[in-house]
């Protein structure tokens, strides 16, 4: 490389007149071929949510349902969006599922890759049940859970008349629905969660927590100042990641509460579905979206910023 | 240290590391109700509503499984997603795969804008684009039709940046020397480099494989005729309609799921390997 800029420096004067076209020529052909690779791909990725997240941008200034015009409501959306009572409760929903499920799929999923990173017997035979439920989808995973946490014939219920403890309602009270939810989510996404920290545990490389123990740090000591230190940026990566999981929860609400009982497990996602698809309020619904939207974008961005500032590298 | 050990030596010592208290139990309560699911589904629901519950069935009744067949076109939703997963797959490998290249390898005007708008898109959630998506889906022509489920997968910002990352830890030098030989581009990317991506090209299949297949929110939104449902828009379907037939949901949850998970378990240790590539690269 080096050398060819060095010739096109000394050129005689004919060669530099010719250069400029060759090199354009030679733009072209590279953009050509780079853009035969990387376009089919990033046209339909783009096409398929840049250009609509656009179009729903328009469609949030609009009063629509798909089929009579468009009226155009300017902010008129938003505003409305400021005194929904259906629509704040649902926020509060949100933020409980997300408080409660990303906070104890990063403990049960640091837990549960200790322990498998252990060389004990049976461990692959462990890790591979702990995985399974991640593989099943969301929509199975409801159907079944429903089935289990059914108040009249419902294992769950079972367990608790053996153990001569109250039965519950579960999925059909309304204090107990957002809860057995997050339960059933986290049934299916810590397998995921544990082989991340599975993976990062065998990655700490094993002198420095031999070195914490010549220096006389027991067991926990060790765990806490040397091994979660070199965790951290996994745990920046799991918290993103499980907070849109939590946020974006949907598959799981359809297939148990429908958002029920009373609306209780009606979360700002299951909300906008049902302002779209049931009552055709598209101009609404996607003003909805629009603040979904924002709101995933700071908490991403806030994750970043605070390990940015504490000087984790996370991605 | 010292001080302690004689203290432990005293202490009941368990014949088995303790580590298998915690684990033995988490271990049950992951697969236990998926072994129900499936004992469930052999069951009458006769036996399934008797009362205290039963675990394992007495009788082996195939009533679910013949309701399921007889009562809805649980096949053809089968074969749905079979055709919506593989085009998925298929599509990721190859596009995904030349994309990641093109945008870790090869230096062209407007790489970097292309890229950058590529990697914003994750930043978008699924439920903002559900309605213009639904919209213009309706006006090409295409709900109610397995291309509504399955153009969503032909490529994701995802499956680029696996490959574009896992492109640029390979050393340049291999495909330098083909270049010196006289290589054409395409000869590279085909004989040299591709592979090489075989985990990573495995990583993406397996990752694609398993969204597409248990999608729901697409094909929910896009596709209202029954032919065209995929099995989780179907089983979906049939639970808002048979509520208490609790053999046939488990025999539709059970033809749903069993196929990813027999895979999962055969193809197990390289699986487990492959997600941690993923965790990994972030």
């Amino acid at each position: 490389m080096t050398f060819g800029l060095a010739t096109t420096r000394v050129a005689p004067p004919p060669r530099v007149a010719e250069a400029p076209p060759s090199r354009w020529r030679r733009g072209t052909r590279r953009a050509a071929s780079g853009w035969a690779f990387a376009g089919p791909a990033t046209l339909i990725v783009v096409g398929l949510s840049i250009f609509p997240a656009v179009w729903a941008f328009f469609i949030s200034r609009t009063k629509w349902n798909g089929i009579s015009p468009a009226r155009d409501v300017g902010w008129g959306n938003y505003q409305l969006m400021a005194d929904d009572p259906e629509l704040r409760a649902a926020i509060g929903h949100t933020l409980t599922l997300t408080a409660l499920f990303v906070p104890s799929s990063i403990a049960l999923g640091m837990l549960i890759a200790v322990a498998l990173n252990r060389k004990i017997k049976l461990v692959g035979f462990y890790r591979t049940c702990i995985f399974v439920p991640y593989v099943a989808s969301a929509a199975a995973t409801g159907i079944l859970a429903s089935f289990v946490f059914n108040p009249q014939f419902g294992v769950a219920n079972d367990m608790l008349r053996r153990l001569h403890l109250p039965t519950q309602q579960f999925l059909e009270s309304h204090s107990q629905a957002l809860v057995v939810i997050c339960l059933i989510a986290l049934w299916g996404e810590v397998g995921f969660t544990a082989v991340i920290y599975l993976a990062a545990l065998q990655d700490i490389p094993r002198e420095l927590v031999e070195a914490a123990a010549v220096d006389g740090a027991g067991r926990w000591r060790a765990f806490w100042h040397v091994v979660m230190p070199q965790l951290r940026p996994v745990t920046v990566f799991v918290a993103v990641w499980e907070s849109i999981n939590a946020i974006q929860l949907f598959d799981l609400i359809y297939t148990t509460t429908r958002g029920g009982p009373l609306g209780s497990s009606e979360t700002v996602v299951y909300y906008m579905y049902e302002l779209a698809f049931q009552t055709q309020k598209f101009g609404y619904g996607s003003a909805v979206a629009y603040g979904l939207f924002a709101f995933t974008m700071l908490l991403t961005l806030g994750i970043f910023w605070y390990s940015k500032r504490s000087k984790i590298e996370a991605f | 240290m010292v001080s302690e050990a004689p203290a432990k030596r005293r202490r009941f010592r368990l014949p088995f590391s303790a580590w298998h208290l915690l684990l033995m139990p988490m271990a049950l309560l992951f697969v236990v109700p998926l072994v129900q699911m499936l004992l469930t589904s052999f069951m009458s629901d006769s036996d399934i509503n008797r009362f205290p519950p039963k675990f394992i069935p007495t009788h082996l009744h195939i009533s679910g499984y013949v309701g399921l067949f007889t009562q809805s076109h649980v096949l053809r939703w089968l074969l749905n997603t079979v055709i919506v997963a593989t085009i998925a797959v298929l599509a990721h490998l190859v596009l995904c795969s030349t994309a990641g290249y093109g945008f870790a390898r090869l230096k062209f005007a407007g790489r970097n804008v292309g890229f950058v708008l590529l990697v914003a898109t994750v930043m978008i959630p699924t439920q903002l684009l559900m309605i213009p998506t639904y919209l213009m889906f309706a006006r090409v022509g295409i709900t109610d039709t397995l291309a509504a489920a399955f153009v969503p997968w032909l490529a994701t910002a995802f499956g680029v940046f696996l490959m574009r990352q896992f492109f640029l830890s390979l050393p340049a030098e291999l495909e330098e020397a083909a270049a010196i030989d006289g290589a054409s581009m395409r000869q590279i990317f085909f004989r040299i480099v591709l592979p090489l991506a075989r985990p990573a090209l495995a990583t993406l299949a397996l990752f694609t494989l398993l969204s597409s297949w248990n999608d729901l929110i697409w094909p929910l939104v896009a596709i209202s005729d029954d032919r065209w449902y995929t099995l989780q828009v179907g089983l979906t379907m049939f639970q808002g309609t048979r509520r208490t037939q609790w053999s046939l949901l488990m025999a539709g949850n059970v033809v749903a799921t069993l196929p990813l998970i027999i895979g999962f378990v055969f193809a197990q240790k390289r699986f487990v390997a492959n997600v941690t590539f993923t965790g990994l690269k972030g």
